[in-house]
């Protein structure tokens, strides 16, 4: 049995853990262990606990960040095909980001623009109402962006 | 109290829970998540029961009973809903149940078949995980998983070493090392306590079967087997043959009947292990050595030491397994001796252990370029292998293991259970201090199933303490004192799974507590009957010494049967 003291540890993980990604971007590697380290807790339950919340990520996030809405209406017009199209142009599942670093992909449950439906948002830019087409020609532009800036 | 199950009324005490009373009774309550001994989790709900007067169903294991409690478990109502939560786990399981490892003792399965599910009554989308085999001892098919979440708590609560846990959620939810990683990388000690608990297939030992029928089969190779202790005591339980006996000699037979063409008993092994390790520890003892001294033969304990308490490997006793170091006599020895060239033989050792799968890839378990020891096999293994060769143990008669490794005394034999080093290390320790032996070599204190033992000799008026635990989460305290200076052992057994090798990961599954004690007791009573009951007085270990390692802890046993650890990086 776990004495009090571990008991009160273990208990300031989710606050830790919160602190520690808004710091560093996410929860790497290195700061879990420490964190394991620091509260006396196996990493596989502080892993296990990060990866029950939505909130909490395992990789930087991208230079641009997307973020799918799969809230009801989103879902109705389409939302799933919005997000298999975007899995495969960055060839990234969600939660996860690109290995150039340049996008990560996320899935929020609504982001209360039900009007525009199906909708994703780059670095807080909304796309509204996409359809696979519009979806493609966006990534691509983004893509272009990128490199525009790097000439 | 008094509560009425299924109409029988049975005596209960305040506290027990509606499963243990059903079970106290004979009635049966199927779950698929409980683990006798640990607090209940309620996770399958397999054991809901209908109390009357009480609105809902409940779960039996996590229900306690309260007086005149009338319960129906196996009412219509209850039925239909164990029926119901048995085909929502099979809506995503796969059901190639022909090529699973736990065909036919797979406790899913056997649901699935006393429920008389013939179909799938929801078709979610079956799991496809991949399979993790990172591990030389286990490997883990978390698409079998239906999430009971017993492995996780006998490695936290049992073991004390959290190599895995939930991942995830909802769904999506696994049970994983930290990461996602693979097991090799994680903190598992391979001890196999998840196998022994897992309800599926998901969890299982890594099968060399294949590897074994090759040598066989291969005319070049000489295949020598060796058996563990816990072996001849256990395998008879697959083939129905009667309790309480020993079957060593059965086992020599059938074993040559396999093919195998030498056959050695590992308790040989384990007197050579007392020889060097009581040695050791007088050793210590004169010589302001680092005291206490832990033992060494239980691979799942050193790695725990070495990732967990690196600090603490001066304590381990250098001297290699018996497993390992009958590995060592074979290829440098017994080899040479017969005139066979070691690099075609061909060791495999049958041990109740899944940790010694990994224990003998370890680099440290080489001679020159050459594994010691070439193939582990557990106990469960062999059964298999016996049964595949139409072996049936009930029709062969008894034979001799060979010479010269073969003979053992009874002190050997008692490292299958928990307590066993420690009898056979003190028997031996006292002769080498007094030159006398135990005139009662039965040390009783160190012979039940409780995870700290301890027990005090006097050994030519030096007042020696000894502990004995089995089960690694129970030795944090011990570790934490020796850390701080407070431990008041000398000499300290440490067995990784509770009960010792009699119960390790690599036995038959389930944590059936009766059926170790019957194990532990066929040990102890063939001591009881033993001639020879000292390691120290058995002519093949004085051979051995005379005819080729000179002395305990000489040059050539520090050579072959010593060992060294390493400090060792996991994710803990």
């Amino acid at each position: 049995m776990k004495t009090s003291l571990e008991k009160k540890k273990r208990d300031k993980l989710i606050p830790i853990l919160q602190e520690v990604q808004e710091k560093e971007g996410f929860l790497s590697r290195e700061s879990i262990l420490k964190i394991s380290k620091e509260l006396d807790l196996p990493t596989s339950k502080i892993y296990g606990v990060a990866s029950f919340y939505n909130q909490f990520r395992f990789q930087p996030r991208g230079q641009y960040q997307i973020q799918l809405c799969r809230g009801t209406a989103c879902h109705v017009l389409g939302s799933a095909k919005i997000l298999e199209i975007l899995e495969g142009e960055l060839g990234i599942k969600h939660g996860e980001t690109t290995r150039d670093g340049k996008f990560s992909l996320e899935i929020v449950a609504c982001i209360g623009a039900c009007g525009l439906a199906p909708v994703i948002s780059i670095n807080g830019e909304f796309f509204a109402k996409l359809n696979p087409e519009k979806l493609r020609t966006i990534i691509n532009e983004f893509r272009q962006k990128d490199q525009n800036n790097v000439k | 109290m008094k509560i009425t199950i299924n109409n029988k009324e049975i005596d209960v005490k305040k506290g027990m829970t509606i499963l243990e009373s059903a079970r106290k009774a004979g009635i049966k309550i199927p779950t698929l998540c409980h683990i006798d001994n640990l607090f209940p989790s309620g996770a399958c709900r397999m054991c809901v029961v209908e109390v009357e007067g009480w609105p809902k169903l409940v779960t039996a294991c996590s229900t306690e009973v309260q007086d005149g409690m009338k319960v129906n478990a196996h009412s219509p109502k209850v039925l239909m809903a164990r029926r119901t939560i048995l085909e929502l786990l099979l809506s995503n399981h796969p059901d190639d149940c022909l090529y699973c490892d736990k065909n036919g003792q797979c406790e899913l399965q056997g649901l699935t078949e006393e429920f008389g599910i013939r179909e799938r009554a929801y078709s979610a989308k079956r799991l496809n995980h991949p399979v993790d085999t990172s591990s030389p001892s286990i490997i883990r098919d978390p698409s079998k998983c239906i999430l009971c979440g017993r492995c996780v708590r006998i490695c936290e609560e049992i073991q004390d070493i959290s190599a895995i846990d939930f991942v995830n959620r909802g769904a999506k939810t696994t049970v994983a090392p930290a990461f996602n990683d693979g097991l090799n990388v994680s903190s598992c000690i391979n001890c196999g306590q998840c196998i022994m608990v897992c309800p599926t297939g998901a969890l299982s030992e890594k099968n060399y079967i294949k590897e074994v029928i090759n040598a066989i089969n291969d005319p070049e190779k000489v295949v020598v087997v060796q058996h563990a202790p816990a072996i001849s005591v256990t395998i008879g339980e697959y083939f129905g043959l009667e309790k309480g006996i020993d079957y060593t000699g059965v086992l020599n037979a059938a074993l040559r009947q396999a093919g195998f063409n030498v056959v050695f008993d590992t308790s040989f092994a384990a007197d050579l292990t007392i020889m060097e390790e009581a040695s050791e520890f007088v050793h210590r003892l004169t010589n302001k050595g680092v005291l206490p001294m832990m033992t060494s033969c239980s691979p799942g304990w050193i790695k725990h030491v070495e990732q967990s308490y690196p600090e603490l490997t001066p304590n381990l006793s250098t001297c290699k397994s018996p497993q390992q170091m009958m590995g060592a006599v074979i290829k440098n020895y017994y080899a040479p001796k017969k005139g066979i060239d070691p690099a075609n033989i061909f060791s495999v050792s049958i041990m109740p252990c899944t940790a010694k799968k990994f224990e003998a890839g370890r680099s440290e378990m080489m001679s020159g370029n050459m594994a010691d020891i070439d193939v582990v096999l557990t106990t469960r293994e062999l059964a298999k292998l016996f049964k595949m060769l139409n072996i049936d143990l009930k029709n062969i008669a008894p034979q001799d293991a060979d010479d010269p490794l073969g003979e053992r005394s009874s002190a050997g034999k008692l490292f299958g259970a928990t307590g066993g080093v420690m009898e056979a290390a003190i028997r031996t320790a006292y002769n080498l201090v007094t030159g006398k032996d135990l005139t009662d070599p039965v040390i009783g204190d160190v012979r039940d199933l409780n995870g700290i033992k301890e027990a005090s000799v006097n050994i030519d008026g030096l007042q020696l303490n000894f502990a004995v635990v089995s089960g690694v989460g129970k030795a944090r305290k011990i570790l934490e004192d020796i850390k701080n200076g407070k431990s008041k052992y000398h000499f300290i057994e440490v067995m990784t799974c509770p009960g010792g090798c009699i119960a390790g990961g690599g036995q038959p599954h389930g944590v059936d507590l009766s059926k170790v004690k019957e194990r532990m007791k066929t040990l102890y009573s063939f001591d009881a009957g033993a001639k020879l009951r000292f390691s120290h007085k058995n002519k093949s270990i004085k051979k051995l010494y005379d005819e080729f390692l000179g002395k305990p802890l000489g040059e050539k046993s520090h050579k072959l049967l010593h060992t060294k650890y390493v400090k060792r990086e996991v994710c803990k």
